[in-house]
């Protein structure tokens, strides 16, 4: 029952410049039965049919509840879990089927940071072990030697380089994810995945985290993906973004779209649970509140897989599975019922 | 302040540990009424929740220090005998914890959990017990609650089980109700629903709320007044308009400008606070927010690292900790709210009135403030060469 849409696809994928081009991808986890033969039952259908695209220097944020697929999305696209159907292209080139040690080149060019500080970092070596581990996985000699490149970095993510010698425990959580954040921009790659990486982190030391990753895109003109539960966050740092549910995407837009004139009643739901930080707006607002949880993602509902909440579902979200479409230039949403005032324009 | 439910006096509470005293809570100060809610906000470290877990009695004598009064509706628990508090705790006064998988017992069911909590404080059988579980699962918004009541924790979802141990607090109808960090752990939906039962049982049981969170916008949504913690103490405190509209002291505009905004433009800049937050163990002399404070070379003669600052009263619902002359805060304060929104200070329903209740400040703060507050409103800066000097450190 792979639904997949011919026109939501390529409608969504149409920039040819694209560094990152996520077509029709899904990521299916098998559940086997007890017994000796382990037959298959069923399974997680965590990523179902994703499209997207991402120009150098762009940020695509992915946002969605726990349980989306969002991380899962992510490390698909980081090829750490072979996606089970779809294409994924890195500058042109098909890199679906490649495998580990195909990609090891690759990851020169595409990084990932965590979002726990705490495990994402091997707490028996060094700051400058774990910096400079990126070249010698890739076998490179800076110019002026691994110790003054590793000391360059830290300097740059706002670590003192004298700390080289120190130990992740003598460090802060917010130190700690300027160290992943050296790690990953090592090798200048030309797209970081960004899972949650300020979710970890203080109010204050989180807005440091979110500066820097600006500061650093604008000087290597870096492309993110960047996913996080934290709907300000996401909006404050993407220029486009893309909103899942159950494994799919529901809405796909740049950032002002989203959050100015959502056009799928989930996105809506979503945007208008996140309180604002204004006590008089706070008093005034509307908020629309979906009853239940989330179905589960081994079965979910037919149709529309947000029907099962949604304030305006009909029949018809229940027979078919609504397609992306465009329904405001370069506003994507998967919806039989939009939210109005946006002429449709296609589709 | 007259009919404070919970009146916290100097509340210290201090861990000895090898590398030296842990100062958690200094000298904590603050009451909640009836009705209402308060928020602590602070960051990691800054003492809320140990701060929390004093008031009801959840700090081990044997390994901390704790001084300082607090008043339940007027009996004190601090220096009270851990079986009185215990009898208060559950009935009198409740708490939610951040987590709720590891705050349910794994190996019993929903329903034997509830009703242990019931049996605790009433005389009623275990059938009626369970009955009362049952309707307070309804109550909360838990679908099928007569199934529920037979599952255990982990057959539940986060939203479901954080409504289970609001479900529990809420099980002998307490006068007082700690949240601490109630939302943290959910999706905003979910962290919706929680706060609209929240707010409906308040306003249906007149129940008092301490709320303990680090998200700014779930406090502008509950809140009716706030303290701001850092470093273990209080550096400011206020009606939630006074913190949002009216902050005067640097560490909360810091926090305020630290959140990425969904109603203002997207473009522009977020203004973290520099640096890290103090250790407890050697906090700095001087004003504890002063090595990550922008501001303390505004304040002459080094006073910032030399004297601790007091909780002065800017109204008499309204305090802060810092040096800063008065009419430097609010021009500062002024400025960077400006930046970041437009129609800030002042732009608040709570903005007229304001000179009627400075004037009362007049016994708590210096004279010439007031007089200067009487005649301004906050958002105009008062000229900086105006007398506003009163150093009663």
């Amino acid at each position: 029952m792979t639904v997949v849409d011919e026109t939501g696809a390529s409608a969504v994928l149409r920039r040819d410049d694209a560094l990152l081009r996520v077509d029709r991808v899904q990521k299916y986890f098998p559940i086997n039965g007890g017994g000796i033969l382990k037959r298959n039952v069923g399974d997680v259908k965590a990523v179902e049919s994703i499209s997207f695209d991402i120009v150098p220097g762009e940020t695509l944020g992915i946002v969605g509840e726990s349980g989306c697929g969002k991380s899962t999305a992510g490390r698909t696209i980081m090829k750490l879990l072979d996606p089970t159907d779809g294409k994924i292209e890195f500058e042109g080139r098909d890199i679906t089927n490649l495998t580990r040690k195909e990609m090891v080149p690759l990851r020169r060019e595409m990084q990932m940071i965590f979002q726990d500080p705490y495990s994402s970092l091997n707490p028996r070596h060094t700051v400058g072990a774990i910096i400079s581990a990126p070249f010698k996985v890739q076998g490179v000699k800076p110019a002026r030697g691994v110790q003054a490149e590793v000391q360059d970095l830290m300097a740059r993510v706002g670590l003192n380089p004298e700390h080289y010698n120190r130990y992740p425990n003598e460090f802060s959580g917010g130190q700690r994810q300027r160290i992943g954040i050296a790690r990953a921009i090592a090798l200048r790659p030309k797209l970081i995945v960004c899972d949650e990486p300020v979710s970890a982190l203080d109010v204050s030391i989180q807005a440091q985290v979110v500066n820097l990753l600006e500061d650093l895109q604008d000087e290597f003109r870096l492309a993110y993906v960047f996913i996080a539960h934290d709907l300000s966050v996401v909006r404050h740092i993407s220029d486009r973004i893309a909103v899942m549910y159950l494994g799919r995407i529901m809405e796909i837009a740049d950032a002002e779209q989203i959050y100015e004139g959502p056009l799928h009643p989930y996105t809506h739901a979503l945007t208008s649970a996140v309180p604002l930080p204004d006590p008089n707006a706070e008093r005034k607002r509307e908020r629309i509140l979906l009853k239940g949880d989330l179905p589960s993602p081994i079965n979910p509902p037919s149709g529309c897989v947000f029907r099962t909440r949604c304030p305006k579902a009909q029949t018809k979200c229940a027979e078919e599975i609504p397609l992306l479409r465009e329904l405001a230039p370069g506003h994507f949403g998967a919806c039989h019922f939009p939210e109005e005032k946006t002429a449709l324009i296609r589709g | 302040m007259s009919e404070a439910f919970l009146d916290v006096r100097d509340l210290r509470v201090q861990f000895p540990t090898e590398d030296g005293v842990v100062s958690a809570v200094d000298g904590v100060d603050f009451s909640v009424e009836k009705g209402k809610t308060l928020a602590i906000v602070g960051e990691s470290g800054s003492g809320k929740s140990v701060t929390a877990q004093a008031i009801m009695g959840l700090i081990n004598r044997k390994s901390a220090k704790m001084t300082g009064e607090v008043y339940l509706d007027g009996e004190e628990l601090v220096g009270a005998r851990p079986e009185q508090v215990r009898s208060l705790r559950g009935k009198r006064m409740a708490m939610i914890f951040q987590d709720p998988l590891s705050s349910l017992h794994p190996f019993y069911t929903i329903g034997k959990q509830l009703a242990e909590a019931v049996l605790v404080h009433q005389k009623v059988s275990k059938q009626e017990a369970l009955g009362q579980a049952r309707d307070m699962l309804a109550r909360v918004g838990i679908p099928n609650p007569e199934r529920r009541i037979k599952d255990y924790p982990h057959n539940l979802s986060g939203g479901m089980r954080q409504r289970v141990m609001i479900a529990m607090a809420l099980l002998n109808s307490p006068e007082m109700l700690i949240a601490d960090e109630p939302t943290t752990a959910l999706d905003v939906t979910v962290q919706a629903q929680i706060i609209e039962l929240l707010n409906d049982l308040q306003s249906e049981f007149g129940t008092a709320i301490v709320l303990i969170t680090h998200d700014l916008g779930v406090v502008a949504d509950m809140a009716d007044d706030v303290v701001v913690m850092y470093g273990g103490r209080v550096v400011e405190r206020g009606a939630v308009e006074d913190i949002y509209y009216r902050p005067e002291m640097p560490y909360t505009w810091g926090l305020l400008g630290s959140v990425p905004r969904m109603d203002t433009d997207r473009g522009e800049r977020l203004e973290p606070i520099p640096g890290q937050p103090p250790s407890l163990i050697r906090l700095p002399t001087g004003c504890v927010f002063r090595p990550r404070c922008p501001y303390h070379e505004l304040v002459p003669g080094n006073r910032c690292d030399t004297d601790r600052p007091a909780l002065d009263a800017v109204t008499p619902e309204h305090s802060v900790r810092c040096h800063l002359e008065p009419a430097q805060r609010r021009e500062i304060a002024s400025e960077r709210l400006a930046a970041r929104g437009g129609d800030v200070l002042g732009g608040g329903a709570g903005g007229d009135g304001l000179g009627a209740t400075r004037t009362a400040t007049a016994t708590m703060a210096a004279p010439v403030q007031t007089e200067q507050a009487t005649t301004t409103t906050p958002p105009t800066p008062v000229p900086a060469d105006q007398p506003t000097q009163e150093d009663q450190q």
